[in-house]
């Protein structure tokens, strides 16, 4: 997967790198605010509290 | 993962004089897709961590600045008997709603949260959340309050720190309550502990009865005020929860500055900051 997405990035190994880059943040900047904060309530992780009657 | 099978189909020239050997390369693509599968998965998990350790801390201490500013304007302008405390009992408050402040001067000079109504995910995820239908602050019965321990803030990250005696201040619109740290085990130290109520206990994640009126004692009335604090133990994980509880000692009515609500600390509220260190 990686290696075809490195293939099919245009230009010289530069401009690559920057793409690389940008991809990476973009991905990251998804998961952080849009992913992670949907699908966090649902963990079973983070427990704070005991049953209220 | 149609992608690389294409490439898988169509192998890039490999290193010259090598022979491409088509059980071979197959293998060697599909045990480079678990490889990178496992990488992706576990960076991913890796992001997560900093997602809840760091992030929601953006978001939560946001909120609950919002919350607080909301409950400042609530208490300056309008008489809400909703938060006419004490004497309401949390039901009508709707959830989310910020009802009291709470200061621990142990956890530092600067610490302060607004806490809320409601002990539901969604709102623990803006600050500390009060259990319904659990005693409001003052009143005979027990103040319930759970609150995250990692991440969200982390409002009761230092809940362990917490000694026999300290206290914890509870501001309302019109009194700063304050309540101290019952003694740390059965029997030991201070002498409230006449109602075998322990200052701290880890519990399962199951142990309702420490919300109880009168803490782990199902069915006797209530005669003292308590403040009982919830949050996850050991850190990072919902295995046990860990609990605070405190017995009121004292109450200091509001500050007014010409017949306006003052959010300054009373001079012996103030003095309950002196000498203590984490």
């Amino acid at each position: 997967m990686y290696v075809w997405i490195w293939r099919h990035l245009p230009g010289p190994l530069a401009v690559k790198l920057l793409q690389v880059l940008v991809l990476v943040v973009a991905v990251s900047l998804l998961l952080l605010f849009v992913v992670f904060p949907v699908i966090e309530p649902h963990l079973p992780i983070n427990q704070v509290t005991v049953p209220n009657r | 993962m149609t992608d690389d099978t294409i490439v898988a189909d169509a192998p890039p020239p490999g290193p010259p004089g090598r022979a491409p050997s088509t059980a071979g390369d197959k293998l060697r693509f599909v045990l480079r897709g678990i490889g990178q599968t496992l990488i992706t998965l576990g960076l991913v998990v890796l992001l997560f961590v900093v997602y809840e350790v760091w992030i929601t801390n953006i978001f939560s201490e946001r909120a609950n600045q919002q919350a607080n500013t909301k409950l400042e304007r609530t208490w300056a302008t309008s008489d809400n008997p909703a938060l006419q405390l004490p004497g309401s009992t949390s039901s009508t408050i709707p959830l989310g709603t910020g009802i009291a402040n709470i200061y621990i001067p142990r956890l530092g000079a600067d610490y302060h949260w607004t806490v809320l109504e409601g002990a539901g995910q969604d709102v623990l995820a803006d600050g500390p959340g009060h259990y319904p239908n659990t005693a409001m602050p003052g009143q005979v019965g027990n103040f319930a309050v759970a609150g995250h321990r990692v991440g969200h803030g982390a409002p009761f990250l230092n809940l362990d720190l917490l000694r026999a005696g300290d206290s914890i201040i509870i501001e309302t619109r019109t009194y700063w309550y304050v309540y101290r740290v019952k003694g740390l085990d059965h029997g030991l130290s201070v002498a409230d502990d006449a109602d075998h109520v322990p200052g701290r206990e880890i519990v399962d994640p199951s142990a309702g009865r420490v919300l109880l009126p009168v803490p782990n004692q199902p069915g006797v009335t209530p005669t003292e005020r308590l403040l009982t604090l919830t949050t996850c133990h050991p850190k990072f994980t919902a295995a046990q929860r860990m609990i605070i509880h405190a017995l009121y000692q004292s109450r200091v009515p509001v500050l007014s500055v010409g017949g306006k609500r003052s959010a300054t600390k009373p001079a012996s509220i103030q003095a309950l900051y002196a000498g203590v260190q984490a």
